[in-house]
């Protein structure tokens, strides 16, 4: 692997299988009564947060921890982005403290590249505006392979906002890597223009995607996509794609239902899917922890087997 | 004083003279071109072979940055950067702070140019007060002190009626409305080219639409009134087929491009540098169909003339989140061996077609001196190398700011020396030209 993990695009087939193979070995440490190993002792990792983040950054703190990893957390408020010191200066200060990790998340797409331009510590990219969330795809794809025991071969319906989408990028780059057959389905206002160049079927009929998927993924609507004039309601996504159990219906018998939250209930998902037998909503929170775990550990130096 | 150019290559299309001939300049201005001139007491300089010599280009598309942002750009290094780079003239933006709406700040501009006394500098007007795009600015003021156009460049002017009332009020001076096109509720917070690498990136887009749209408004509103409407920086194919179809009508548009709209495309959003900040310009780098249409166009004749859009910005500005960076690259000093390299020695355009988009055209657009090396024209000359070899160094740029993707490029083609008023004002030391004093 690179110094730095910024997007799947830079993983070949053989890191992503590296990482998930690592991170079945790190979950079983999270199984412990003594969750804890002395992995990562003293190392240091700065939680760098631009965007307020419950999941991703608790996440990641407790990946940090479980491998003994010194954390600390900087939650700078988005309001004081453009008044206050540049990224660059912040990326400087912090890195004349000498740590070995930056786990950042920020609202502008490829932040992450300028960090790492800057840094000569390792970068992990924990959601950079509408480019990539490498790390969420990865948790992903660990749940997807625990479940059906491959990602090849399998058709994968992603049903949501496509173009705004971090989660979208990296699930498609990644889930195309490995073989699997790609769906996307949204309204025509919210596809991107990207996603005819890759191996990916884009329909706006979510039927015709999810039909006989074996993993049917969804993402958030935000309520802002409303004044762009991306859907004309809430109400209006729901009927045409949320996902409904008659929908579901319409997939596979061992379908699974998969979210990165955090959901919007009664728009792009009904609670009854999201809390039905079919959703694996919450395996993909706990797999996130073992997959950090093995992304923090593989990028600290570490290779399978040491 | 009188020096004689001798035995160049003079490429001097508003007179149909692309051959060996001298040039006596006099007191300023050009004497006499012709052939064996006697020296009759002027200092000689023999034009090594291989040279050219043609009338000094302009650029009528800058940002000097001065009045207000000084740490990007002043009139004086501004104007240095033109000289090295060629020109000797430029048209300088009025989207400085204080806006250039009134003859104060005009003046000023021109006070700072008699100063640096390189290159020549036509200011231009806004088009609204402030440009703000609700009132027109005292247009007749302006031109009286010295404007040679308006624009609200920036920006485009607000609404059809503000832009019909200027193209109808500047009838009166015969001076052109240059248009920055972009429909901005299009564009919305778009930063990159809408396309593939815009999109993979996660980058909002700005379709090629949001240009087109507003240059057809605006040709509209051309042949309603009369008026002559130039449009800035064309990037997208659209908007090329919207200038095609005015000019088939008779409609007083013209155009220009500028070098990176015609070299790059939005692949440099993600190679080599992802997210370079030097790939942030507006209009954006567009895709390659857009790049050959510019190309097709500088061939066809569809497009009038060449600017650079010289975009100063100190690189602390550029140093930050690409949607945070300010749009625009430098280009004064990397234009003319760009143009070589892509266009002459691609096989694009003649040498002579290119001085007519460097030089000739936008003086006819602008109405200004220059454009010709006709007897008793103003002596402002330019020597091109076209055979130089070029290795582009931000470092050793003259403008004070170096946000260019160009640097370390290694190009044919470049400038030996620039003549203003019958002045060297910059020598290239590499060309064994000796013509200083």
């Amino acid at each position: 692997m690179k110094k730095d993990l910024l997007g799947i695009a830079d993983l070949t087939a053989d890191d992503i299988h590296l990482v998930l193979d690592t991170a079945e070995a790190m979950r079983e440490v999270g199984q412990r009564p003594i969750k804890k190993v002395p992995t990562l002792r003293g190392k240091t990792v700065v939680n760098l947060f631009y965007e307020p983040s419950t999941r991703t950054r608790t996440s990641f703190e407790i990946a940090e921890k479980r491998l003994s990893a010194d954390t600390l957390n900087i939650a700078v408020a988005a309001s004081s982005v453009l008044k206050g010191e540049t990224l660059a200066d912040t990326a400087m200060n912090i890195e004349a403290m000498a740590p070995d990790m930056i786990v950042m998340r920020h609202a502008s797409s490829g932040a992450p590249y300028l960090l790492a331009r800057i840094c000569k510590s390792r970068i992990i990219n924990a959601g950079d505006g509408m480019h990539e969330h490498p790390t969420q795809a990865l948790l992903d794809a660990f749940t997807i392979r625990e479940r059906k025991g491959r990602i090849e071969g399998l058709k994968v319906a992603i049903v949501g906002d496509l173009l705004h989408s971090r989660v979208l990028r990296s699930n498609v780059l990644l889930l195309t890597k490995l073989g699997a057959d790609v769906w996307a389905s949204g309204p025509q206002t919210l596809v991107p223009p990207f996603l005819d160049a890759l191996a990916v079927h884009v329909t706006t009929d979510a039927d015709e995607a999810v039909r006989d998927a074996d993993v049917v993924m969804l993402l958030r609507i935000q309520h802002e996509r409303m004044t762009g004039a991306f859907v004309p309601s809430l109400r209006e996504y729901f009927n045409t794609f949320g996902m409904t159990s008659a929908r579901v219906a319409n997939a596979k018998p061992d379908v699974i239902i998969m979210h990165p939250g955090p959901m919007n209930r009664g728009v792009e998902i009904a609670s009854d899917v999201a809390d039905g037998p079919f959703s694996v909503i919450l395996e993909q929170v706990a797999n996130g922890v073992a997959v950090r775990m093995a992304v923090l550990y593989l990028l600290a130096g570490g290779t399978e087997g040491d | 004083m009188k020096i004689l150019l001798k035995g160049g290559r003079v490429v001097d299309p508003a007179n149909g003279r692309d051959g060996s001939f001298d040039v006596l300049m006099d007191g300023g201005r050009i004497a006499r071109v012709g052939r064996d001139l006697p020296a009759e007491g002027a200092r000689v300089v023999d034009i090594p072979s291989g040279l050219v010599v043609c009338p000094g280009l302009i650029d009528m598309h800058v940002h000097l940055r001065e009045p207000g942002q000084e740490h990007k750009e002043t009139v004086a290094t501004g104007t240095a950067a033109a000289v090295a780079g060629g020109f000797t003239a430029v048209a300088c933006m009025p989207n400085t702070s204080p806006v250039n709406d009134n003859a104060g700040v005009t003046e000023y501009i021109l006070k700072k140019a008699a100063e640096a006394n390189l290159a020549r500098v036509y200011p231009i007007g806004a088009v609204s007060r402030g440009q703000q795009g609700e009132q027109l600015a005292d247009i007749a003021e302006l031109r009286k002190a010295g404007c040679v156009a308006v624009t609200d460049d920036g920006k485009p002017v607000a609404t059809a009626m503000l832009m019909r009332r200027a193209l109808e009020y500047t009838r009166m001076f015969d001076i052109p409305v240059i248009e920055h096109c972009e429909e901005q509720t299009l564009k919305g917070e778009g930063v990159a080219h809408e396309g593939i690498h815009a999109s993979a990136l996660g980058l909002r887009g700005i379709p090629g639409e949001a240009e087109s749209i507003m240059a057809s408004r605006d040709i509209s509103l051309a042949a309603l009134t009369k008026g002559r409407v130039h449009i800035a920086h064309m990037s997208a194919r659209q908007t090329l087929e919207a200038v095609r179809f005015g000019k088939s009508r008779g409609v007083a548009v013209t155009c220009e491009v500028t070098p990176h709209h015609f070299v790059l495309t939005d692949e440099l959003l993600g190679t080599p540098v992802p997210y370079d900040t030097n790939a942030k310009m507006n209009p954006p780098l567009r895709e390659t169909a857009d790049r050959d249409a510019m190309l097709a166009g500088l061939k066809d004749g569809s497009i009038d003339a060449i600017a650079t859009d010289h975009a100063p910005h100190h690189y602390d500005e550029k140093k930050v989140e690409f949607d945070h960076a300010p749009f625009g690259i430098t280009g004064l000093e990397t234009a003319v061996s760009l143009c070589f390299d892509r266009l002459v020695h691609a096989g694009v355009v003649s040498l002579a077609r290119l001085i007519e988009l460097l030089s000739v055209n936008p003086a006819k657009i602008l109405r200004v001196a220059g454009g010709s090396l006709a007897d008793g024209a103003p002596a402002d000359i330019t020597i091109l190398a076209p055979d130089m070899k070029v290795a582009v160094d931000a470092s050793k740029m003259k403008s004070k700011s170096k946000n260019t993707p160009f640097d370390g490029w290694q190009l044919r083609g470049g400038v030996a020396a620039t003549i203003v008023g019958g002045r060297p004002v910059y020598v290239n030391a590499d060309c064994g030209l000796r013509i200083a004093d």
